[in-house]
């Protein structure tokens, strides 16, 4: 079976943000939450890269083991999907989160906790207006890969199987001689991608 | 005639550009594969082991956002599932078995003299109320409190899912909202009973005495005698640990960062279940552990004997604050 993942290569996003705002186009995404975003680090300054983030759906998830309701559930494709049903709000999986995706309603107060699904929707039946309204597309059901990677304007961002997507970026790494690594493989899925 | 001369030398210096463009790409080509544009970019465990973080310049009104990777979370969660579910266990189950533990060795501890009939006034409405309402706060806000690192572990399996989030939304509201009166009531208790609980040489004698824990010995104490110091002294400091930890949890990134607000949760976790753990057994102490304890918080008026046993400084204070005040009373002779 298929293990998904994301992998954004940060020497080829050039801070567009159009992932972002595919994503919150095709999901209906309220204002004031942000499933994904684009980090620059060293903005300015020598060295200057950009990372696009969401959720990275990973290996044993700290938000899974943290939620005190337990309304989390990993597909066998490896999506870390949440019940909205079943969340209180309590915000531990923020804390336990180490790259920062849940996202709650009303800028960030209280409520239902909202994050990137991978475009995969949730526990609700596949590609049902309920599904829609509560989780955004279901694009995985369709056959389709997340819309961020599909939209990425440089293919800096790419979803899809596992050992797929670091087989394309060792190999753009090799061929161009240079890449910064796989950014946040190391803490989500404990390995990286060895060149 | 100048014109054409100018066109002229338009067409040379035009063809002069030519020839040299493309001459010089091949020497562009040259140097572009001669710099390698990583070897000034930051790698991603650089930066870790630099800050412990990583985080850059986000576009978007939530500044948050800008924290890239923050590796913290796995620890706090390695802490609230690991370290703090067995802090728990051992807290609360370690003092419910010390406490069964002592009433089989010791049993019920009885008025040697027996009860007298008469009675002296120990606590007064409002001691009572401020007590209650602490104590009644306190209860449901340790049971919600619990809910959250245990409930997952025992009371979900019984009930299943969705009911269990039902248990859990109810707790959430409760907790949240019993934590003001709660506070009030720290606030109240620390006013109305801190001149009483400043530790003294009583209570260190007090102490060496065993304290009618360890022996049978009735050590002299004033109102309040060590061990009651030792309880109003982490109901205090603990409840104010727990309420400013809670008031931070309740309001997330008011004024905290992420990891002031994993620090905020450990303390509230932490703090929280020595606390039900001390509270056990200040409430068995004050109802099945002792013989006519319950009454000084019941209906405010003990036992004389009893108030002679444990706390005889403290009956000897009343009765001479009577004998000063000779209200109504015509003085015998």
């Amino acid at each position: 079976m298929a293990r998904v993942k994301f992998l954004c290569d940060a020497d080829r996003c050039i801070e567009c943000n159009a992932c972002v705002t595919a994503c919150k186009n095709e999901n209906d995404v309220p204002w004031g939450i942000n499933r994904r975003r684009v980090v620059t680090i060293n903005d300015g300054k020598p060295g200057e890269r950009s990372v696009s983030m969401a959720c990275m759906h990973c290996t044993d998830a700290p938000c899974a083991a943290v939620c005190p309701v337990d309304c989390f559930l990993t597909t066998a494709d490896g999506v870390v999907l949440h019940n909205k049903d079943l969340c209180i709000g309590c915000g531990y999986c923020f804390y336990a989160c180490p790259f920062g995706a849940p996202q709650y309603p009303n800028f960030g107060s209280r409520g239902k906790m909202d994050k990137c699904t991978y475009c995969a929707g949730g526990p609700e039946a596949d590609l049902t207006p309920a599904e829609y309204a509560k989780y955004g597309a279901n694009r995985l059901a369709e056959g389709k890969l997340p819309i961020c990677a599909e939209m990425c304007s440089t293919k800096s961002l790419l979803a899809g199987d596992g050992a797929i997507i670091a087989q394309i970026y060792k190999e753009r790494v090799l061929k161009r001689g240079y890449g910064s690594g796989a950014w946040g493989w190391q803490t989500a899925y404990r390995e990286t991608v060895a060149i | 005639m100048r014109i054409i001369a100018s066109l002229k030398t338009a067409l040379a210096a035009f063809a002069l550009v030519v020839t040299l463009a493309m001459v010089s790409p091949v020497s562009a080509q040259q140097s572009i594969q001669g710099v390698n544009p990583t070897a000034q970019a930051v790698k991603e465990q650089d930066l870790l082991r630099q800050l412990d973080a990583v985080s850059g310049r986000v576009s978007i009104p939530d500044q948050k956002s800008g924290l890239l990777i923050q590796p913290q979370g796995r620890e706090w969660r390695q802490f609230h599932n690991t370290t703090m579910f067995w802090v728990g266990v051992v807290s609360v189950l370690g003092m419910v078995a010390a406490l069964i533990a002592f009433y089989m060795v010791r049993g019920k501890i009885m008025i040697d003299g027996g009860f007298s009939g008469r009675t002296i006034l120990r606590f007064n409405v409002f001691e009572r109320f401020v007590h209650w309402l602490t104590a009644g706060c306190f209860i449901i806000l340790a049971l919600s409190g619990l809910n959250v690192t245990f409930g997952k572990s025992l009371l979900l399996p019984l009930i299943g899912h969705e009911a269990f989030t039902n248990v859990s939304v109810i707790a959430k509201y409760a907790h949240n909202f019993l934590a003001f009166p709660f506070m009030a009531g720290i606030l109240f208790m620390l006013a109305v009973w801190v001149k009483d609980n400043i530790p003294d040489s009583v209570d260190v004698a007090w102490f060496k005495a065993g304290g009618g824990l360890v022996g049978h010995d009735h050590p002299p104490a004033k109102k309040f005698n060590g061990g009651q110091k030792l309880i109003f002294w982490s109901v205090v400091l603990g409840g104010i640990a727990l309420s400013i930890s809670g008031v931070l949890l309740l309001f997330p990134f008011f004024a905290t960062t992420i990891w002031d607000m994993q620090i905020a949760q450990i303390v509230h976790g932490l703090v929280g279940v020595v606390l039900i753990a001390i509270m056990l057994a200040h409430a068995y102490i004050g109802s099945v552990g002792m013989e006519g304890a319950f009454d000084a918080m019941g209906s405010g008026e003990v036992d004389l004997n009893w108030a002679k046993e444990h706390h005889s400084l403290w009956v000897k204070e009343e009765e001479s604050k009577k004998a000063a005040m000779p209200k109504g009373m015509v003085a015998a002779e």
